[in-house]
């Protein structure tokens, strides 16, 4: 297989596009593409500050590594989970790669911050990991953004994410869910617009470019991920993929195009009004947002557990440790 | 050859080539949609052509969990 552009041995293949690349050509187009995701939904604007949310996984690296070679300022967020040597293997990989960079890391410790790790609020709550650590990173992610002046959060979703989310969404029919996935979700006072530069893009693309800029990644899984839905959702994409490439990009994009618009003009819901949570500030719905409820409900059965002492109590406010691009 | 498994632990096998990379990933019941394949620091396309000297990586490309 020949490079579509010169004609030298490929390296990777994008048959959904009926093109193959050489090495360079393969990063010259991946960062092209991204840039074209990010002008189509003008998902980044001047005097917008950024923060991409890091895990030390391929995508956030990748996504953190383009962002920078496109010249914008993004600084990581990220955030220890407690989940053992899955976590601390996180954060140093995420460590080595903003020294190596030069960019600037905010860390933050779940359990420093709110007592316990995401396992242990997991037991104290009686939910399944996944779902508090989702919730947590949500809020952490916005809570983080909102105090340290950025107004717009960067993940690394993509694809194959996108297509595994819509797919249980629409398995489930998930009306409210539908109506808000898409690769941007727009800035509201107290919310920070929410952008997905890679959403075009296979897990297989992502990683085969992780592995051509010699981005070293974090490739180990979360425990707590073995039997998750998306895993399922997404090896089931796969398999109609290989038999009809271009299926999960034709899923994401018509749904977006043709389907969603129609879902929300006939949703016939107005924008729900935002308040402010009583415990912690942050833009919610209701009187308390559903981060501060499902701590307070860990923190209520963690201490019949004598896993807290009894005089402890949730402080919603996250500690943050900023690592300088001089630190290494 | 000598196929390097990374999905994600770590396994070693030994295939007869020549075979190409489709072939490879066909007889080990592994879905190419959800891996890459590098043989040094070279990634290779599913026509590459490998031979029994060959010692070659299969990395696992799909994750899940929250994001």
């Amino acid at each position: 297989m020949k490079c579509s552009v010169c004609g030298a041995p490929a390296q990777v293949e994008v048959r959904r596009r009926n093109r193959a690349f050489c090495a360079e050509h393969y990063r010259e187009w991946f960062v092209r593409e991204t840039r074209r995701n990010i002008k189509r939904h003008r998902m980044i604007r001047p005097q917008d500050r950024l923060l991409a949310a890091v895990s030390g996984g391929k995508d956030s690296l990748v996504l953190w590594s383009v962002l920078s070679q496109l010249g914008y300022e993004a600084v990581g967020l990220h955030i220890q989970l407690g989940i053992g040597d899955y976590s601390r293997r996180a954060l140093e990989t995420t460590r080595v790669f903003a020294a190596a960079h030069g960019l600037e890391l905010i860390v933050v410790d779940v359990r420093e911050s709110f007592g316990l790790t995401i396992p242990e609020l997991a037991r104290a709550t009686g939910r399944a990991a996944c779902s508090g650590c989702g919730l947590s990173k949500r809020y952490l992610m916005n809570r983080v953004a909102e105090d340290e002046g950025f107004n717009v959060v960067a993940t690394g979703h993509n694809l194959d994410d996108e297509a595994a989310t819509l797919l249980g969404n629409v398995s489930h029919w998930q009306l409210d869910a539908l109506v808000r996935q898409g690769p941007m979700l727009a800035e509201r006072p107290g919310l920070a617009r929410r952008i997905k530069p890679l959403y075009t893009f296979t897990e297989r693309e992502v990683a085969a470019y992780a592995f051509l800029a010699g981005i070293s990644y974090q490739h180990e899984e979360c425990l707590h991920a073995e039997g998750a839905k998306s895993l399922l959702y997404k090896e089931l994409l796969n398999r109609l993929e290989t038999r009809m490439p271009g299926t999960k990009q034709v899923f994401l994009d018509q749904y977006l195009k043709k389907v969603q618009p129609a879902l929300r003009d006939h949703s016939g819901e107005a924008e729900v009004e935002l308040r402010r949570c009583e415990r912690c500030g942050s833009v919610t719905t209701g009187a308390v947002c559903a981060h501060c409820k499902l701590w307070d409900r860990a923190y209520a059965r963690a201490k019949k557990r004598h896993l807290l002492p009894p005089e402890a109590g949730f402080d919603p406010q996250p500690k943050l440790h900023f690592l300088t691009r001089a630190e290494p | 050859m000598k196929v390097v498994l990374r999905t994600p632990q770590k396994e070693t096998r030994q295939l007869e080539g020549p075979l190409t990379v489709a072939e490879m990933l066909k007889e080990l019941g592994i879905d190419p949609e959800g891996v890459i394949v590098a043989r040094g620091s070279d990634l290779l396309t599913p026509d590459a052509r490998l031979d029994d000297a060959d010692e070659v990586e299969v990395i696992q490309a799909i994750s899940g969990g929250a994001k």
